[in-house]
This record gives C-alpha cells, sequence and structure tokens, in this order.
C-alpha cells in the first residue's frame, strides 16, 4: 500500500477521465470515443504546483454507484474502500461532460454524498460550445458545494487550476462537500442534477449538430450498412495497397543484412544461426509491420471517431440472433487487433453469460497476429491481379478470411447460447457518443506504441520461439556422407514427422507439423517458423536462398495444401497469452480448455473439408 | 397539434424525429439490471424522446433514439415497454411547467 495520498478519477463513461488522467500523469492510457474503454484501475503519479507527489487512479466510467457490469464494480468498490489491499481514496476528481451536464450531475451529485474531498472538472467544454452551450462554473459549484474547474483534458486545459484544487484537497484546506446527510432517491437526484444543470446553462443557442445529421446516414438501416462493408472492405485493400512499398524495402533491407552476414562470416553453425534463425525466421515476420499498421490505423479510427458504437448498433440485429449482447460487438471489434485486449473488454458486458460466450469467441476473430501468416500464404498462392472495379484479388481473399472467422464466431456463438452457455438473451442498451474528428497526435501515438508493442515481440517471444526451433532444426547435424536432409534428421523434424500422422489427414505436411508448436507461443512465429526451415533446408544451395519464403511454399506446397493451412488459422488454435487472460477473466481451467477443445477440433475440421474439397475440385 | 398525436404510443411506433415524452413505462417488463440503466440514461416519465433511426434492414434491429441531450441505442423489447405520447416535453403528467 502506498503512502503517497491517493486521488481517484471517477465519472460517467466516456467523459474523459482517462484523457485527464494522461494530461496529468503523463501516462499513455488508451483512449476512445465510447463508453466501456477503461476496465479496471489503473494507477500513475502526480505531481501537485509545489512538487509533492500523489498518486492518481484511473477508473472505469460508470452510471451510478449501483454497478452492472465488472468494470463498474471496480470503481463502486475502490471509491467506497472495498478494494482489497487497497485504502479508501483521499480525494476524488469528478469529472463531467459539460455537454451532457443533466446526466452526468446526477451521478455527481451521487458522488458528492459520499462527502469525499472532491473537485468537479467539468470536462469537454470545447464539445458545449460546438454545440451552443455557454456554461457558468461558478453557478454550478456554488450548486454543487464543491469546487468546479472548466477543463478541456485533451489540450491540457484547466490542468494548473485542477492542481491547485488538488492541493487543498489534499492539505485538508478545502471544506469537505456539504452534501445533505439525508438519503435522496433516485428521482430526486435527477430533478435536482435537472434544477442545476439549469441554472449553470447561461446560453443555449440551437447549432447544427453534427453527430445528428452524420447519424442520419450512419444508422441508417441500408446507408449505414452500405457505409459499414464499405469502410471494412477499404481497410482490407488498403492492406494491401498501401503496404508494398515499405514491405518491399524491409524486404530489401533482410536481404542484404543475409547476405552481408554470409559474406562476412564462415561457414560455421554462427553463421546459420544468425541467417536461417535470426535474418530469414524473424525477419519474415517483421515484413509484416506495414500491413499490421494499416490495419490499426483503421482500427484506431474506428475507435476514436464514435463509430464503433453506431457499428455496433447496425450489427445488433445479427447479435441478438445469436443470443448475444450488442454490446459484445465491441470487445468483438477490438479483438481483431488482438484477442487479449478483447477478452479484457468484455467486463463490460452485465450478464454473466453473455459475457462468457463472447470471451468463448473472441479468439475466433482474426487477430493482427494471424496476418503474417494469411498474408504469406496468400502472397504465394493468390495471383495479384484484378478481379474487376478495381478489387483486388488478394484483399478480396484476406476479407473472405476475416469474414469466416467471424460466420464461425456468430455460429459457435449460437451453438453455445443453446447449450453450455444457456440463459435468457441479452440486451442492448448503450449511449452513442458525439462524432470527433480524431486528433493526429493520437493515432500517431496509438500506432507507435501498435508498432513497439509488435517489434517487442519480435524481438522476445518470437525471437526466442524460433531460436528453439532454429536449434531443434540443426541438431543433431546431419553426417556428411548421409544423403537425408538436416531438417530430416533432426529433433524437430523427427517430432513433426510423427505429428503429421494426425495432420497428413487434412493435407498438411511435414513444415506445417513443424510450424504449428511453435506458433502456439505466437501466431506469427507460424512464419518465422515457415521461414527458417526453408532457410536451413536450402543450405548452401545459392538457387534456393534466391527465392523468397513465398516462392519456395509454392514450389513445395500443392495449392489444396495452402488453402487448408489457411482454413486451419481460421480457427487456430489458441496461443498462449489468450488462454491466461481467459483463464484470469474465468477464473479457472474449464473454460480455456473448453475453448481451445474446440478450436482445435473445428480448425481441423475446416482444414480437412478445404482440402478434401479443393482435392476434389482438382485445384492445383 | 391533430388529436391522434396525443394517443399514447410504444417508443417502436413512434414516427422517426417526432417530438414525443414518455408517458408510462412497464417496468415490470425490464429485468432490474436493464430497468435501473434506463433510469440512468434520463429514461423516466415525462422525459422528452425522438427516435433517430431503426436499425436493421428487416425491422428487426435496435432503435436510436435522443433523450434529454443524450443519444441511445437500444432493443426493441426494451422499446417496447415504454408508452410515450406526441408533443414537446411539459405537456406531460409530470414535465415542470417551464
Ligand atoms: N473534444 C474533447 N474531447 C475529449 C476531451 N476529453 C476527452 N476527450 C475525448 O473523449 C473520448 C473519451 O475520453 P476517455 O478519456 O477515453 O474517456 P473515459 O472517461 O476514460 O471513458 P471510459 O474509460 O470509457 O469510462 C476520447 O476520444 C477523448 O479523446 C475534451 O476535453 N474535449
Ligand atoms: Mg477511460
Amino acid at each position: 500500500m502506498s503512502a503517497l495520498p491517493l486521488i481517484a478519477l471517477v465519472g460517467n463513461p466516456n467523459a474523459g477521465k482517462s484523457a485527464l488522467f494522461n494530461a496529468l500523469t503523463g501516462a499513455r492510457q488508451k483512449l476512445g470515443n465510447y463508453p466501456g474503454v477503461t476496465v479496471e484501475r489503473k494507477a500513475g503519479r502526480l505531481s501537485l504546483s509545489d512538487g509533492r507527489p500523489v498518486e492518481l487512479v484511473d477508473l472505469p466510467g460508470t452510471y451510478s454507484l449501483s454497478p452492472a457490469s465488472p468494470d463498474e464494480q471496480v470503481t463502486r468498490d475502490v471509491v467506497l474502500g472495498r478494494q482489497d489491499g487497497e485504502k479508501r481514496p483521499d480525494a476524488l476528481i469528478l469529472v463531467v461532460d459539460a455537454a451532457n451536464l443533466d446526466n452526468h450531475l446526477r451521478f455527481a451529485l451521487e458522488v458528492i454524498a459520499l462527502r469525499l474531498p472532491t473537485v468537479v472538472a467539468l470536462n469537454m467544454v470545447d464539445l458545449a460550445t460546438r454545440d451552443g452551450l455557454e456554461l457558468d462554473a461558478a453557478v454550478l459549484s456554488r450548486e454543487l458545494g464543491v469546487p468546479v474547474i472548466p477543463t478541456v483534458a485533451v489540450r491540457k486545459r484547466g490542468l494548473d487550476h485542477l492542481r491547485k484544487d488538488l492541493e487543498s484537497l489534499i492539505d485538508g484546506a478545502a471544506a469537505r462537500p456539504r452534501a445533505p446527510s439525508v438519503e435522496r432517491d433516485f428521482d430526486t437526484l435527477r430533478s435536482e442534477a435537472r434544477r442545476i444543470a439549469r441554472a449553470a446553462i447561461v446560453r443555449e443557442t440551437p447549432s447544427r449538430r453534427l453527430t445528428a445529421a452524420v447519424d442520419r446516414v450512419a444508422l441508417h438501416p441500408v446507408l449505414g450498412l452500405l457505409l459499414l462493408l464499405g469502410l471494412l472492405f477499404i481497410m482490407f485493400q488498403a492492406v494491401y495497397a498501401w503496404s508494398e512499398a515499405p514491405i518491399a524495402m524491409i524486404e530489401g533491407l533482410a536481404e542484404t543484412a543475409g547476405n552481408a552476414v554470409t559474406g562476412a562470416l564462415p561457414d560455421s553453425i554462427f553463421r546459420s544461426f544468425l541467417v536461417d534463425g535470426v535474418i530469414n525466421g524473424v525477419g519474415s515476420v517483421i515484413v509484416f509491420l506495414p500491413q499490421i499498421l494499416i490495419l490499426f490505423f483503421f482500427i484506431l479510427m474506428l475507435e476514436a471517431t464514435g463509430y464503433m458504437v453506431r457499428a455496433a448498433f447496425l450489427m445488433d440485429g445479427l447479435m441478438e440472433k445469436v443470443g448475444l449482447s450488442g454490446r459484445a460487438f465491441i470487445p468483438l471489434l477490438s479483438s481483431f487487433a488482438c484477442a487479449v485486449p478483447g477478452i479484457m473488454a468484455t467486463r463490460t458486458i452485465s450478464d454473466p453469460k453473455d459475457r462468457l460466450t463472447t470471451i468463448l469467441i473472441a479468439p475466433l476473430m482474426t487477430c493482427s497476429a494471424r496476418l503474417p501468416v494469411y498474408a504469406v500464404i496468400i502472397g504465394a498462392f493468390i495471383p495479384a491481379r484484378d478481379v474487376g472495379w478495381g478489387i483486388g484479388l488478394q484483399g478480396l481473399v484476406l476479407f473472405v478470411l476475416y469474414l469466416a472467422g467471424i460466420v464461425g464466431a456468430m455460429l459457435v456463438a449460437l451453438v453455445l447460447r443453446m447449450t453450455v452457455t444457456k440463459g435468457k438473451s441479452g440486451g442492448f442498451l448503450m449511449e452513442m457518443p458525439k462524432y470527433q474528428w480524431p486528433r493526429w497526435q493520437d493515432i500517431v501515438l496509438g500506432l507507435w506504441q501498435r508498432a513497439f508493442v509488435f517489434l517487442k515481440r519480435a524481438g522476445t517471444i518470437i525471437f526466442a520461439s524460433t531460436v528453439i526451433l532454429w536449434l531443434l532444426l540443426s541438431f543433431p547435424r546431419v553426417p556428411d556422407d548421409n544423403p537425408a536432409s538436416q531438417v530430416d534428421h533432426s529433433i524437430a523434424g523427427r517430432i513433426a514427422g510423427g505429428l503429421n500422422v494426425v495432420l497428413e489427414p487434412v493435407g498438411f505436411n511435414r513444415d506445417i507439423s513443424l510450424a504449428l508448436i511453435p506458433a502456439m507461443a505466437a501466431r506469427e512465429v507460424a512464419v518465422s517458423a515457415l521461414a527458417t526451415v526453408y532457410s536451413i533446408d536450402a543450405g548452401d544451395d545459392e538457387a534456393k536462398l534466391e527465392r523468397s519464403l513465398g516462392e519456395r511454399l509454392k514450389d513445395n506446397w500443392p495449392l489444396p495444401t495452402a488453402l487448408a493451412f489457411l482454413a486451419w488459422f481460421i480457427f487456430a488454435p489458441q496461443c498462449i497469452s489468450t488462454i491466461a487472460v481467459t483463464r484470469r477473466e474465468t477464473n479457472g481451467w474449464k473454460w480455456p480448455m473448453f475453448m481451445v477443445g474446440y478450436l482445435f477440433v473445428l480448425a481441423y475440421l475446416a482444414a480437412g473439408a478445404t482440402y478434401w474439397t479443393a482435392t476434389a475440385l482438382g485445384l492445383s | 397539434m391533430p388529436l391522434n398525436e396525443c394517443l399514447p404510443l410504444r417508443l417502436t411506433e413512434l414516427p422517426l424525429r417526432q417530438l414525443a415524452y414518455v408517458d408510462i413505462i412497464d417496468w415490470n417488463a425490464l429485468s432490474e439490471t436493464d430497468g435501473q440503466r434506463l433510469r440512468e440514461f434520463g429514461l423516466c416519465e415525462g422525459a422528452s424522446v425522438e427516435t433517430l433511426n431503426h436499425g436493421g434492414i428487416f425491422g428487426h434491429g435496435p432503435i436510436a433514439c435522443k433523450v434529454g441531450r443524450m443519444t441511445i441505442a437500444m432493443r426493441r423489447n426494451h422499446a417496447a415497454a415504454i408508452t410515450v405520447r406526441a408533443g414537446p416535453e411539459g405537456t406531460g403528467p409530470e414535465g415542470e411547467a417551464a
């Protein structure tokens, strides 16, 4: 337990608590223009104007102190001092959206009634101004009985003032709120909030509301759906169209590095380690950084503009049919980046069975780690040509693979909701935020963070798995007089040979079996593993070394095998971090084991069905 | 105002962008958490509402509506529990005559 004074940020969802937290502490918590971005408590250090440190905690947003979902429970527990191992906050920063006063003031009154030293941050005054609202903070402060400071968290406006007021709160110089001690019921609080809001609004000029205008199209049953599909489609085309040049550059760099090392070092096991394991292995994954960043760019834009909840609205009919809550859409969409934050985000779902179903299907959303695998196979086997109307075939196939994951997830949800997670169907009650034009700093910072995380993964887990695989592939050395290949002779080759007995019926070859095991550590490793296998296989053969991973795959795999491999990865068995987070969020091993089991079965069947069909159709 | 506009309607039947106020909410038709969430969104007898869009191509999707200054989405089963009357806020039983 820290001895520093503890200050907590509370307020309605999407009021700007995390933005304020970042502005005050210099942290880089995730922001997003939709309710339910923050789902757990996060602590940081804040310096008061005299330099004294204070511990600041960012909390999930909530509409009242009666929680409806696991994330809201955290807020209630922290504010009431019921959180294990943590003292009750010494003071609160109550964040209120200036453009939605009536509603946010009701919760503010509920919190002020707790009589903790409190300061109100009247945030988003810029948006209120945009909507033609002019507010009087002094009136608000008088009515609420606590200091009220207008802020614009994302522009760091009002922060000095806020710090100064926090100082007097911590020092006990400011009086505690003089809220009435009688308990007021919900309706009383609401009319009180309305009265105060009306008093605080100095002027209201009706203005053209951007949000309403955009929503006429964005929420329209036909136009809205076309817009959503259009956006998704552009996203997948862009993943290919925009990434060509940067990918070629990275590939060029890797090749130069490989040649330099080959030229500089004598043929040795160490050189093989550098060239086969590090440069060709890990390098084969890093090549996909541009595509991953393009994908993230779109996801970040969706999150920052406020379109996310609109997409959830459009897709809710489907969610309802398969028995999911409309809220589940957001965790599922986050899972396109990675299932781990997606599964965390299910904490905003109130019904436990609803939430469990969402957790179980989250891994079916194609995470960004699967992108390299898809991209390598598509690049090798699907010709880069137009199918008409300027639509690239490769982007189209990628789109279909993502779609297959979504359809699979919906079908699985349907079955789960009728069997193991049977229960009454959830609802969809959600606030729609105002649209905001994303600030480019946020997008750039977001991309930089993703790039950093990806490169760190490449340097740690992907690197380590590839090195281990390289070791297992390189030993024991095949004797010079033995015509067997090094790969067949190695430990890994023999293990894969055994595994291949099971996988051969679905069209997999030894190399795929080799790649699948280390891919459990991180899915991208499937790619680096294949690259290492072929790199070792090539040995000193100049002609083979010249060929890219894609070309070598094309030489070695029949088309049905490649398609089966893609199908396998739609359902790809879990990476270890997904299993770990599922265990934590479901409090036990039962559900993660269930998840891994069903995904394996589906992956096997999907690969098999694809292989047999493709073979029967005579594709090659 | 034509008489028929003052007849009670379910929120699901309210024409788009027609200003209305909540007449009655059938709290018993809602689960406790859902009822609470609706209240927290500011839905109560007398609150002004306006439907903005019906989602879903086949007309079975959720409904987007404005309640006070907030835009919220809800499914039809929830919207069906809310009875409204056309007309501006303040004409309702609980509305304050401003
Ligand atoms: N225009 C404007 N936008 C803001 C301001 N403060 C925050 N935002 C934006 O509003 C959105 C929500 O901000 P967050 O800080 O994520 O909100 P939160 O209160 O932490 O939300 P939850 O974690 O979901 O409870 C983000 O898109 C921010 O960039 C502000 O003062 N002005
Ligand atoms: Mg937050």
